[in-house]
């Protein structure tokens, strides 16, 4: 059983009790609410006449549904205008400060929270979405639940759980040019499974991960979930100190500086106990990219598509399933592969430094394929337009939208149709994921995306600079 | 609703078998059905984009079969319910009928979700779960019995036995899956925590 780790530190600090059933009773700290899973939430909540016990702890944004093209009210699609609406209104008769978009400040939840320094280490942090794991970046414990839960935290602020066990992935050497926080959390997928971090909790830690800066950080804990983890924390350190100083919800003057003191206890410490290990070597690493229909089935850019008969039989059929899904060949070079779509935006690398890495590519060249770039939030996109980069976008002829989820999973018109091959920087390459039911994705990091869509077909960052 | 009407303690029928390892909640209700403010019509949209082509026309799953239509049990293999935290994959397996999973090994969220909702997640190894998988698909009418309490599957005359966590068996037996209660019960104490948080 794990020691002195962050995870055992803030999971005792926000224990409460332990349940007549066995589980822990858990407090939690912050609570991060949007339109897709809260609904039904609250509408439970009105039959009973239940309360929200600790409103100033749940903040709420939007981000699933609303289109990133035109945003008028009402919007065409009835049924995302009613999920607006039912936020809205709910919002409003619970008292819960909400970013809409007169704020300025709306956008993904998981963007929404680090930007304004709402979330922070030492934090028991949830929300109805399985990438809250993005927000342990910071050191925290966060993680997805479901819409039950959701009201559960509503009405008592706290969960039934289990406590799990504690990885530590250690990313040792220094990174290549070319690679990226992406490539090290696909390149991890790929050696632990997409079931590897059932039961765990990833603590991912060496000199790799503290040389990233916070955006990259959260790129990594982002995904955690894709390996089965519910949970992928960093502890914090400077960066982190430094990334919350003045945020506008980040506390100031002397609670700064108490905080600090908090915050620095939680770490894990230097002797703590782990249930496992994992160690990678960052300086092998190599730009990644999914071939299949998990984010596990990636391969090297420059590598070949794996032939199936060198996995284990059980995994043969998931493998065939993926290559017919996809196209593709056993032993085909993915790089090359024709494309048609190119996505730059989701919670995994829509921030202010994915975009100028992408722009970096895209300064001077033209997209072949239809290319969307999505900004995590409001305000990525307004720095981003400071810095001109939004020009540069539109001069490639790629689209420049508005703040959202968009086309990581299509709940709001941005899609793909029929078959088409989307290279995207988000998370998931599920069957079906993009809004076409017979769709491809391939993952990328943002710089890779770009030099896809320049070229028109999966290609090499490397040969791009 | 009363604790004595929430039990769960024996679950008895048809099973249904899904094969397939990594089926995502997005293969359990596609994303564009997630636009609804309430989990009413889930069960229509279990594994849609799997069961219907894009002109409604049926494609060939077990759920399309008649045989399995009316199963209480869902077999399937590895890593089910991975993907996203969507409660609504386990509302539509539980609003379409099912009233119990039993598989290799679950996702974390959705194992959660099922519980919430009362709905057993059996876990059995490998071979075991070929082995019903076969004799389901082989003798669609053969009558599958869970019995929590016991810790036992019964697949005709097969007997099987699983362990699950105490806390889990406790919930379910004592129909305290949903710990709304419970965790209502510890008010004091939760804001007594509260008070004390340095944040
Ligand atoms: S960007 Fe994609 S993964 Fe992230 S919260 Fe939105 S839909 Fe979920």
């Amino acid at each position: 059983m794990s020691k002195n780790t962050l995870y055992d530190k803030v999971w005792d600090k926000h224990k409460v009790d332990t349940l007549p059933t066995g589980q822990d009773h858990l407090f939690i700290g912050l609570h991060l609410i949007h339109e897709v899973t809260t609904p039904q939430a609250f509408s439970m909540m009105e039959e009973t006449g239940a309360t929200v016990k600790f409103p100033n702890r749940t903040f709420a944004t939007t981000d699933h549904i609303i289109p990133t093209q035109a945003q008028e009210r009402p919007f065409a699609d009835g049924k995302a205008e009613s999920m607006m609406t039912a936020l809205e209104n709910n919002v409003k008769k619970y008292g819960i400060k909400y970013f809409d978009f007169k704020s300025g400040k709306q956008g993904i939840v998981h963007v929404v929270g680090p930007e304004l320094g709402i979330t922070r280490p030492g934090m028991t942090i949830v929300c109805g979405d399985s990438h809250t794991s993005t927000h342990g970046a910071f050191g925290s414990l966060a993680f997805g639940i479901g819409t039950t839960e959701v009201r559960h935290v509503l009405e008592t602020q706290s969960l039934a759980l289990n406590r799990l066990k504690v990885r530590k992935i250690n990313v040792t050497g220094d990174l290549p040019k070319g690679v990226y926080a992406k490539d090290i959390i696909l390149a991890i997928i790929q050696a632990t499974g997409v079931n590897g971090g059932i039961g765990y909790a990833y603590e991912f830690n060496g000199p790799v991960i503290h040389k990233l800066s916070m955006e990259e950080r959260m790129t990594i804990c982002n995904m955690s979930i894709e390996g089965g983890a519910r949970i992928g924390y960093i502890n914090p350190d400077k960066v982190t100190y430094d990334y919350l100083k003045d945020r506008e919800f980040s506390p100031k003057g002397k609670d700064f500086d108490k905080a600090l003191e908090y915050w620095k206890s939680i770490a894990s410490d230097e002797d703590a106990l782990y249930d496992d290990v994992v160690n990678i070597n960052g300086s092998e690493l190599e730009p990644m990219v999914t071939w299949g229909i998990t984010p596990a089935q990636s391969i090297r850019v420059s590598e070949k598509i794996p032939e199936i008969n060198n996995f284990y039989e059980d995994d043969r059929p998931v493998l065939a399933k993926a290559l017919e899904y996809m196209d593709v060949k056993e032993g085909q070079h993915i790089k090359g592969l024709p494309i048609d779509v190119a996505f730059i935006g989701s919670c995994t690398n829509s921030r202010l430094s994915d975009l100028r890495e992408a722009a970096k590519v895209l300064k001077g060249k033209k997209v072949k394929v239809k290319t969307l770039v999505v900004p995590g939030s409001q305000d990525v996109r307004a720095q981003a337009q400071k810095e001109g980069l939004d020009k540069i976008f539109i001069e490639a002829g790629a689209e420049w939208r508005f703040a959202g989820c968009s086309m990581c999973l299509a709940m709001n018109p941005d899609r793909l149709h029929g078959t088409q091959r989307c290279v995207s920087t988000s998370n998931r390459n599920f069957m079906g994921r993009q809004g076409s039911p017979t769709g491809r994705t391939l993952l990328m990091s943002p710089a890779s995306v770009a030099a896809s869509a320049v070229e028109g077909k999966v290609a090499d960052i490397r040969e791009s600079y | 609703m009363s604790l004595t009407e929430n039990k769960i303690l024996t679950i008895e029928g048809r099973g249904i078998p899904l094969e397939g390892n990594d089926i995502d909640t997005d293969q359990v209700v596609p994303a564009r059905f997630l636009k609804e403010i309430t989990f009413k019509n889930m069960g229509d949209y279990l594994f849609y984009d799997a069961r219907f082509e894009e002109d409604g026309s049926l494609k060939e799953h077990p759920l399309n079969e008649t045989k399995f239509k009316e199963g209480k049990i869902l077999f399937v293999q590895e890593n089910f319910g991975c993907g996203s935290s969507r409660e609504h994959a386990a509302q539509a397996i539980k609003r379409y009928g099912i009233e119990a999973v039993v598989g290799i090994s679950f996702s974390e969220i959705f194992a959660g979700n099922c519980k919430s909702l009362g709905i057993p997640i059996i876990q059995l190894d490998k071979s075991q779960i070929s082995e019903i998988l076969g004799a389901v698909n082989e003798f669609p009418t053969i009558i599958c019995a869970l019995n929590i309490k016991n810790g036992t599957l019964s697949v005709g005359a097969r007997e099987f036995s699983f362990s699950m966590t105490p806390a889990l068996k406790a919930s379910l037996v004592g129909g305290t899956w949903d710990a709304l209660t419970l965790l209502q019960n510890n008010e004091k104490k939760t804001n007594n925590l509260e008070s004390l948080l340095p944040y």
